[in-house]
This record gives C-alpha cells, structure tokens and sequence, in this order.
C-alpha cells in the first residue's frame, strides 16, 4: 500500500510550506519526515491524510488517486503530536470510534477494541477518561484509536514531541517494535534525529518546503547528500573549509605530514566523551576521542597538537561558517 | 500564588475584604433582601394577589413563550455563527466578529426604535407591506420576539467562541480521520465539547430574555392581556401605586434570574474539572 | 461571566493550530441564512435609525439634539455614565483582586453577587434600588427622583464589567513575576503600580469601555427611580422613548445616533483590546 506524491506545492499566504515535491513510500516501511520546524514536514504529512489541500500536485494512496478525496473517505490512520484525545470519551470509546462510524457489529467491535486495548496496554484503563491518563498513555490510546480502523497507511505527525525524554525513548522503543508486529505503511514525522535514525526504515529530510535526501538511516549518515543533511543529522566541525564529523578525527602530538597544525583551547569532559577545542589557524576545530584514547595523548589547554581525519572519514564541503559546538 | 498571598500583610487584606464586602453588600445584598422581605410582609398574599389577576397570569405566560422561543432561535444562531467565526475563512468575517457584539452596548429603547423604523406598521420600512400581507411585527409577538432576541444575540456566541478557539480542530480532524462526516463530527465531537458553553449562554440568554424591558417596551404597544409582557406589569403596578403587585411579580422575575446564576455557577466548575 | 469570557491565555497559545478553512456548500448556505437573519434582526434596523436621522439634513438632526431639554439629556447620561466608569475602574479592580487573591468564607456568595445586576431585569433593579434608597429607606436615605439615583442605577448595573474583564486576567498573572519584581528590590507598591497594572490596563480599559457603554445605554433601572424630570433626573433613553412616543420618529432616530455612535465606538475599542489581550495572553 504505497503513497505515491507527485509535484505537490502548498503555500500559506506568502509562506511556501512545500515546493515541488515529489516522493514514492514503499508499502510496509516505517518511514521517517525528517527536518527543522517550519520545513514542511507536516504539511506534508496532513496533505497525505486530507488534513490539508495541495495547491499543486498529485498524490495517490494504494494507487487510488487521493488528491481530492476527503480525510474521511482516505482510511488512513492519524496520530496527533497533542493526543487530540476525544476529551468526553472514554478510551474505550475512543478506540471505538471508528469502528462506530463504519457501523461494525457490537461483537466484533468489542472484540477488537480489547485487542487493542491489549496491544497497547491500556486494558485495564478502558473506563477512564482521557483526562485520567498521563501523556504517553494517550499518545498509546490515540495510536490504538487510529490502528482500530485498519487504515492503508498510518501517519503519525510529531507522536512523541510532547512527551518527556525517558517516555518518549520507551514509546520510541515500542512503536518500533509495534511496526514490527502490525507492517502498516507508516510515516512518521520528527525534528529529532535520533529519533528517526533509530526508528525508521527509511528517512526523508525535508527542508525549507524541498526534499533534500531520502535513504536509510545508514545512507544518510554515511554519505549525505549535502552539507545541510550532513549538518541536520549529526555533529559536525570544520577542517580545512570542509564539514567533518568530530569523532572522525584524531589527534597526533608529532607532525604526521597532512595534519592541521593548532593548540588546545579547551578541555571539556561529558561522561564517557572528551570534548577538545583546536585552534588551528582561523578555524576552531571540535574534536571528540574516548577518555582513554585522550589520557594517551597526554595534551591539556595550551599543547600544540596536529588534527586530521581518520581512515575513511567521510566529508562534505562547507557552503557556510557554522558554530563550534554543533551537536 | 500561595506564596504571594502570604507576602501579602493582613491588615490591608482585612482592609480589602471588608471594602469590597460593605460595598456590595450596599449596592446589591442589601437592596434585593429587601425585595424578598416586601414580597412576604404580608405572608403569601401578593403572590397570590398576581397569581389570581388573569393579566398578570397572561403577562408570565407570554414572557415565558418569548423567552423560549429567543433562546431557541439565540442558540441555532449562536452555535452557528460561533462555529462559522471560528471555524472558517470568509471576507467579513472580523467585521462580523465585531458586530455580533454590538447589541451588549446599544440602548434598548434604541433597538426598540429600530425595529420600529423598519418593521412599524404605518411607515416602516418593511412594515406597511408586511402587514399588507397579513403579517403584523410591532405591537404584536414577533416584535417582541425580535426585540428579546437582538438583546441577547451575543451572549452565546460569546461564550461558545472562546471555548471553540481553545479546543482546536485536533479532536474535530481525528474524527474525519477515522472516517466521520461534517454532521457526524458535529453531532459526537464538536457538540459533546462545546455543551457547557452552550448550556451557560443559554440560561444566560434565559435570564436577558425574561427581563428584557426598554426595546419591549417600545414595540409592544403594552395592551393589557395581549402584549404586555412581565416587566411591564411590574413598571405599571408600581405607577398604580400597587406595590404588594409591583413586588410580587419583581420576586419572580428575580428569583428565575437569581436561579439562573446559581445553575450557572453550579455548572461552572463542573466544566473546569473536565 | 458571559459578557467577558474573553480569548485569554489558552486560546492564544493553540491560536496557529486553529487555521480557519475555506467554505463549504453547507457552511456557505449557513453563513448565508445567518447573515440574512442578522441583517434584517440588527444591521437593517440600526441602519434605519443613522438613515432616519439623515433624512431630516443636517440642520434637522442639529436642532434635534441641541434641543435644550435633549442636550440637557445628554451631558446628564454621558457626565454620569463617566464619573461611574470611573468608580468602577477602582472599585472593580479591587474587588477582582480581593475575588482572586483573597480567600476568605463566604466568598462564593460575592461571585453571586457580582453577577446579580447583569442577570436581573432592570426594571426588577430599579425596584430592587428603591427599596432601600426610596421614600421607605430603612436608612433614611432618599435619593428617588434626584440626580443621584441616577448615579446609583448606573453603578448597580454597570457593576459586573470591569470585576468580570479584570478576573480572569489577574489569575493568570503569575506571582512568580511579582516575586521577580520583589527579588529586583521592588516595593509591593512599585510591583503593583509597574508590573501588575500595565498587565490589567487593557482588561480595565476593556471593562470600562464596556461599563461606560452601558451607563449611557441604560433605561429600565431608571424608570422607577429616576422621576425622568426635564433638565434634572431625564437621560437620554428616556428622551428618545418620548420622541417615539409622540411620534417624532427623526428627532428619536437623531438623538438614537449619538448613543449609537458611542455604542459601535466601545465594540471598535473593545474588539481591538480584547485582540492585543489575547496576543499578550
């Protein structure tokens, strides 16, 4: 059940939200949209469900032509980053929903309301109000609520974005795991990196209402496609006027002949991680080593050391002057 | 806010409180007992005064049928116009947002007077040919319909807005979703949400309706046993130097619009807790 | 309460989730009915009265509200109307802050209280006033027929506006700000006066516009009290109700204008603070 979208533009007013875009999300992958707030991610993502209207383009759902077909007649699952929990139901009757609208026999509803209810673990909450629920719980019920309907794709926009950190890891854990188990085509949209890299099948960055890459988690990170992908996904510092990650790069004490000369600036440990600052002529180079691999070195803020990429680093040129402590 | 009522020393509290408690004790507590108390200086018999006297009994009659009606046709509107302010995008629709609430500031005897320019019998706008047809609006029913309705036009709206605005379209888009129509969606989720604004501008709308006297005034023509409404018995009680009457049919009057605000306010933290 | 149940706080924040959408058929055909229906119920109407008061010129409109007796009138309602708007500036703000600072028994019954003038009929208020400041006053205190029944109408229903615009806006202050202002070395004064204030003005302005509307508007709670006696006790409804009365239509239409004018001026103005309160918010 692929999402074929083909040139579809969308603008606010003045706002371009989407500029020609055109993409193919294969059936049963976990697909993430990618990208900083304000990019179009979203927009997106509404325009697939019928949410929002293209101004421009096609989109086709399971080869169906879905470009002017209303949310409700597209069958597609959607996930809100607030829950939109139906506030004076209860979860029960949220999961149920659906199944209401497309008059399902009340055996059949019930018995697939508990399903789902047991694989989100909300069981015992059947009888709750949403307002009785912390936040990852209704993110659990809405999710329930989209799944009841059997919907060809599921679209989830921002699912955990208002969720705190430990919820939002244990919920990212379990939709992976969820996906897993049910293969509904899903997309999925995140700012977070993270995020996208350890859930997603497939990841597509979208910037400034353009797609800038789509590929695997892998793919992305190996060989972006340009210094924003390279940027977005990961630490970056400069060398040498091109983008590097910091870890990619060791330190020497001896001239190793195709270094960059420079001094310490600053030491900065983080657990596990060292943080050294180079000054290497105009250029402030970042560089991360493990704390053994610094003691080794023996520098401290003053040394003169040599900095270059490791064997098969991988690096991008740089279009602009970034900020020392990116990531 | 624990922490800054503590900071704040008690003296000016005490202060504070006792200002404000005389204050409205002298402009409202004390002035509505005393009503209640002329109501039943003598016992029961006013009250059963008005009850016995046909025109007061038609008055509370057809105060009460305009009431119900204004509230109804207020509250389709109300609804209606709320969910087209919030909900969608059309030329005018700032203007309109402001003009929905004109009718909280203008002069009843103002809109009595309007409606009477246009709709008055004799050399009205719309009058003469209206009542050419058989169709009679001032000094009859619809008049005064009209006439409680534009009082209380806004009070619906505005308490259905607000509540609309908060809420979003979230929970309205993740019905069409999983499927809902536009009445469907309506019917199970807009309507479940919106209901306790709705239910407090309509018992506000109650009470506005009920009093309403200037713009009534104006277009019923106040025949006795026909158009003449509740607060006009009261006005004419009173000048007749009925008093025991005047109270009487006052008591009433206040005791809906008081009832009115108790259920509001009973009603009020119900829908905070939710 | 109804009348100030205003787009604070929440409502600003989810502001950009709420994207209005284009009509439909359906809600095209609603918007329609509904526009017909307050067209022929408020705009028709309220344009009658402005092309009314044109139809006699200039001149016509000019000699009917310099009138002596009508302009006597008019510097009554408007004169008092101020004085107590600004009555209710303090007292209101105060009582809004004793409402939602102060805790005390018995404060429920205040919250009944404040909305009692909005929820009674006036006519009732008007009586409700003589009971205790008329010719029976248990006080000894007579103000029927004199100028300050007048005053006294007027404060008693024009009490709810300026406590219910100022409430809400007050609880949503958060103390932390003021302890701020403290922690800078600030008097309970000085917060008062530079934090608290500038935070309240516009739900002040907002309610006073509103309260002033409304006293130059008012007519029932008078009727009983007032005496409505030429160049003393007589506002300006009452002017307009005796034009209608002896059917001078264009002279009622006229003097209608002026309040007319007055009441869209305080929609303009409170539609614009309520705005910049809800950006704020």
């Amino acid at each position: 059940m692929s999402i074929e979208i083909n040139g579809v533009g969308k603008q606010f007013g003045d706002f371009v939200a989407l500029d020609d875009v055109s993409l193919h999300i294969p059936t049963g992958q976990l697909t993430a949209l990618l990208g900083p707030s304000g990019g179009g991610k979203s927009t997106l993502l509404r325009i697939i469900a019928g949410l929002e209207h293209a101004d421009r383009g096609r989109v086709q759902i399971e080869g169906l032509d879905a470009t002017h077909l209303p949310a409700q007649k597209r069958n597609v699952g959607f996930v809100f980053q607030h829950y939109a929990a139906f506030k004076h139901l209860t979860v029960y009757r949220n999961v149920a929903f659906g199944l209401e609208i497309r008059k399902v026999p009340k055996q059949q509803m019930r018995t697939r309301v508990n399903e789902l209810l047991e694989l989100v673990h909300l069981s015992q909450f059947a009888d709750r109000l949403p307002s009785q629920l912390s936040g990852g719980q209704r993110q659990r019920m809405a999710l329930a609520r989209a799944l009841a309907v059997e919907p060809n794709v599921l679209l989830l926009d921002e699912p955990f974005g208002a969720l705190d950190a430990k919820v939002r890891k244990e919920l990212r854990d379990w939709l992976r795991r969820l996906h897993d188990e049910v293969h509904v085509t899903t997309v999925f949209v995140t700012h977070d990196q993270e995020e996208a890299l350890e859930v997603a099948d497939e990841i597509v960055i979208i910037n400034e209402g353009r797609i800038e890459q789509i590929g695997t988690p892998d793919q992305l990170y190996d060989e972006p496609a340009n210094d924003f992908v390279m940027r977005f996904i990961g630490p970056v510092t400069e060398l040498g006027g091109r983008l590097v990650r910091p870890h990619d790069l060791e330190l020497v004490v001896t001239d190793p002949g195709d270094g960059h000369y420079g001094t310490v600036r600053r030491v900065v440990r983080v657990g596990y991680e060292v943080r050294v600052e180079i000054q290497a002529g105009a250029e402030t180079v970042l560089v991360t080593a493990s704390r053994s691999q610094f003691q080794d070195l023996g520098i401290a803020e003053g040394s003169p050391v040599w900095v270059r990429p490791q064997r098969g680093a991988m690096s991008v040129a740089s279009s602009q002057k970034i900020p020392v402590a990116a990531g | 806010m624990v922490e800054a009522r503590r900071r704040q020393p008690t003296a000016l509290r005490w202060v504070f409180r006792a200002i404000v408690t005389t204050y409205l004790f002298l402009l409202v507590a004390g002035p509505v007992s005393l009503v209640v108390r002329h109501t039943f200086a003598e016992g029961l018999t006013d009250l059963q005064g008005i009850a016995e006297d046909p025109d007061v009994v038609h008055a509370l009659r057809l105060t009460v049928v305009v009431a119900l009606v204004s509230v109804v046709i207020n509250t389709v509107f109300g609804v209606g116009i709320s969910l087209l302010l919030v909900r969608y995008e059309f030329p005018g629709r700032r203007l309109l947002s402001a003009f929905v609430n004109l009718p909280l500031s203008v002069s009843p005897i103002v809109v009595g007077l309007s409606l009477v320019l246009v709709y008055g019998g004799r050399n009205g706008w719309f009058g003469p040919t209206l009542e050419a047809a058989g169709f009679q609006v001032v000094f009859a029913t619809p008049a005064i319909v009209m006439a409680t309705v534009f009082v209380a036009l806004p009070l619906v709206v505005r308490e259905v807005v607000p509540v609309l605005q908060e809420v979003g379209v979230e929970q309205e888009q993740a019905a069409r979703s999983l499927g809902a129509g536009s009445l469907q969606t309506f019917r199970r989720i807009t309507l479940p949400t919106i209901r306790w604004a709705v239910v407090y501008g309509v018992v506000l709308s109650l009470a506005r309706s009920l009093g309403e006297f200037g713009a009534v005034k104006v277009v019923s023509g106040n025949v006795l046993g026909q158009t003449r409404t509740a607060t006009l018995v009261v006005e004419e009680k009173y000048l007749n130097f009925d008093q025991g009457g005047a109270y009487a049919t006052a008591f009433l009057l206040a005791s809906i619009s008081v009832a009115c605000i108790v259920v509001v306010s009973i009603i009020r933290p119900r829908e905070q807790r939710s | 309460m109804a009348t100030v149940a205003l787009g604070t706080g929440p409502t600003a924040r989810l502001r950009r989730s709420v994207r209005p959408g284009h009509l439909t058929t359906a809600s095209g055909v609603g918007l329609g009915v509904a526009m017909i229906w307050f067209s022929l119920l408020v705009l028709i109407p309220l344009s009658a009265v402005v092309v009314t008061a044109a139809g006699g010129g200039w001149t016509g409109f000019w000699s009917s509200v310099t009138n002596e007796q009508t302009a006597a009138a008019i510097r009554l309602t408007v004169g008092m109307a101020a004085v107590v708007t600004l009555i209710n500036v303090v007292m209101g703000t105060l009582i809004a802050w004793v409402l939602v600072r102060d805790e005390f028994f018995g404060k429920r019954a205040l919250e009944v209280l404040i909305d009692i003038p909005f929820a009674l009929p006036t006519i009732v208020a008007g009586l409700v006033l003589l009971s205790l400041y008329g010719s029976d006053s248990p006080f000894g205190i007579d103000v029927a027929n004199t100028r300050s029944a007048v005053f006294l109408a007027f404060l008693f229903v024009t009490l709810p506006f300026i406590v219910r615009m100022v409430q809400p806006v007050l609880a949503e202050i958060d103390p932390e700000v003021e302890q701020a202002a403290a922690s800078l070395g600030a008097s309970r004064f000085t917060t008062f006066r530079r934090v608290i204030l500038p935070s309240l003005a516009p739900a002040i302005t907002a309610g006073a516009a509103l309260s002033f509307a409304r006293g130059v508007s008012e007519y029932g709670s008078l009727v009983l009290l007032s005496g409505n006696l030429p160049f003393r006790t007589e506002v300006t409804s009452v002017r307009i109700l005796s034009s209608v009365e002896n059917n001078n239509l264009a002279g009622a239409a006229s003097v209608a204008t002026i309040l007319l004018v007055i009441s869209v001026a305080v929609m303009i103005a409170v539609e614009v603070l309520q705005r910049r309160m809800s950006r704020r918010g």
